[in-house]
């Protein structure tokens, strides 16, 4: 924790974002071997999104990234030093928003803080947009609010890691767009490294400077995304990104590279 | 929005009236038809005097001073039990919805204790404890414990395992997960096992005065109902009544002030 300096008077200060380095890293449920000797480097401030079908082990992974889980075997390194216990630079953000309802928003933001609570609350609150809400209760607020008091609550101590576990899922289409600008405008503000993991495979191509693919515990697809941001989903650039991951994910032979090719954007 | 705001509370305005004096709305009622079959002679002032009977019999026994030596008996009896049972039961309740070890070890014990029903137990405990005060104040103390470390137990085990899980990734320690998750949690059963065990207080305070006794509001009744007061039985039941529906507000406004956040607090 303490590379978090808790005293600074400005609580906009940026924190770069964390090195990941997962090495050989393996977690079995009984007989069941969930993540088969995966290895994967996570740059400070990258972004990285993990699509893959629901099993595939992507959740663990970012459990075990988390400190929730423990490896069966390998061994994570946040900045060079190996992770035991709970990672303290990381913070995550769960599908199901798990405010606690006997709290105010604000309240349910400054969780666990120590000092200067209130001023950082408000400060996470305003930068997702809900610095009027912050006397509410939570059963007063839409899907789509709640999701953003937790991740307020995510972003106000700073982490140096956010992680992300299918955050937007349980939400409606449009509030889903508005939330995933939301999470890169305040990304490219604060340069914390961003993990997510998601189904969508859209969502991935659209956030991610990199997209994982993950089959049975393995890594089968780690693919650059070098779209300039803010990306545009209807380009054929994107839908050709779009395409090759789901064909990866869905075991579909690459009959697309033909198909796009024939177009003639693709015919230089 | 100023069109709003003043359109409702003007409409609160109207209907908060009503709200307040709807629940008395059926016993104001039913006590004026009592009175007037009382007065014309259709009840028998054997079976159950007039209120006006009964309102003067509360006023000589309040004179005397016998009206409040005894209703102060009662609820020092009632207290005494209550707090001795009920933070019995709390502690518990605590213990066992946070370690389960000691629910392995102690919960099936309770629930066969649990089945006995309490007031069966007053043969016994006249015997141990004779019919003094603390027979009466340990049969109160049982009938308190079960809803209360019931309630306690099943509101810290209905915990959401998310949201402690969350409390970990936030880096609250043991303490401040008890304090700002577990507790604020289970309250809203806690309160309910509360109220259920004001219920059972009053409950089996009546039969243990009733059965062995030289004080209290059901020695009152018995005692007149040897003497054939009519007016004293029946306004020793009211008291009980009364007393029964303050203890139920007390809890209603716990649970205004605690769980604010709360759906049933809400609308």
């Amino acid at each position: 924790m303490s590379a978090i300096n808790y005293t600074k008077s400005d609580p906009v200060n940026v924190t770069s974002g964390a090195h990941v380095v997962v090495q050989d890293l393996s977690k079995s449920f009984g007989n069941f071997q969930v993540l088969k000797g995966m290895n994967l480097e996570i740059n400070a401030g990258e972004f990285v999104a993990v699509v893959g079908k629901s099993g595939c082990g992507k959740s663990t992974l970012l459990r075990l990234l988390s400190g929730l889980d423990t490896p069966t075997s390998g061994q994570i390194y946040i900045d060079e030093q190996p992770l035991g216990g709970l990672n303290p630079f990381a913070r995550v953000m769960f599908q199901d928003s798990r405010l606690l309802p006997w709290r105010r928003v604000l309240d349910n933001v400054t969780l666990g803080l120590k000092y200067q609570s209130q001023q950082r609350g408000q400060w996470a609150l305003q930068e997702v947009g809900l610095a009027d809400r912050a006397n509410r209760w939570i059963t007063q607020l839409s899907g789509g609010q709640r999701q953003r008091v937790a991740l307020a609550r995510a972003l106000v101590s700073q982490p140096r890691l956010l992680l992300l576990d299918e955050p937007l899922g349980a939400l409606d289409a449009l509030t889903r767009l508005e939330m995933q600008n939301l999470i890169e405008t305040l990304w490219k503000e604060q340069q914390f490294t961003a993990f997510l993991v998601t189904h969508e495979v859209e969502e991935a191509v659209y956030l991610a400077d990199r997209v994982i693919v993950i089959e049975d515990g393995e890594i089968s697809l780690n693919l650059s995304i070098s779209l300039p941001r803010p990306r545009n989903q209807g380009s054929a650039e994107f839908a050709e990104l779009k395409m090759r991951i789901l064909d990866q994910i869905l075991g579909r032979p690459r009959q697309l590279e033909r198909d796009v090719s024939a177009l003639p954007a693709f015919q230089s | 929005m100023q069109l709003v705001q003043s359109h409702s509370s003007k409409f609160s305005w109207q209907t908060l009236p009503w709200q307040q004096f709807a629940p008395w709305l059926i016993p104001a009622a039913l006590i004026v038809l009592w009175q007037i079959l009382a007065q014309i002679g259709i009840i028998s002032t054997r079976i159950l005097p007039a209120p006006t009977q009964i309102v003067e019999a509360a006023i000589r026994l309040a004179l005397s001073g016998e009206l409040v030596r005894n209703v102060v008996v009662s609820l020092y009896r009632a207290l005494a039990g209550f707090l001795i049972g009920g933070s019995i039961g709390l502690s518990l309740g605590v213990l066992n919805g946070l370690a389960r070890r000691a629910e392995l070890l102690l919960d099936s014990s309770i629930q066969m204790i649990r089945n006995i029903p309490h007031l069966a137990l007053i043969p016994l405990v006249i015997l141990w404890f004779g019919i003094g005060d603390s027979a009466r104040i340990f049969l109160v103390s049982l009938g308190v414990f079960f809803p209360i470390y019931i309630n306690t137990f099943a509101g810290i085990r209905s915990i959401d395992p998310n949201l402690l899980e969350m409390g970990r990734v936030y880096g609250l320690s043991r303490k401040q997960l008890f304090s700002q998750i577990v507790l604020p949690g289970a309250l809203p059963n806690m309160l309910v096992g509360l109220r259920y065990a004001l219920g059972l207080m009053w409950l089996t305070l009546i039969v243990a005065e009733t059965i062995a006794a030289n004080s209290g509001i059901g020695y009152m009744a018995m005692n007149a109902r040897e003497f054939m007061q009519t007016d004293v039985v029946v306004m020793s039941i009211l008291l009980y009544a009364l007393l029964g529906k303050l203890a139920d507000s007390i809890v209603r406004t716990l649970e205004r002030w605690w769980l604010p956040w709360h759906p049933s607090q809400q609308g």
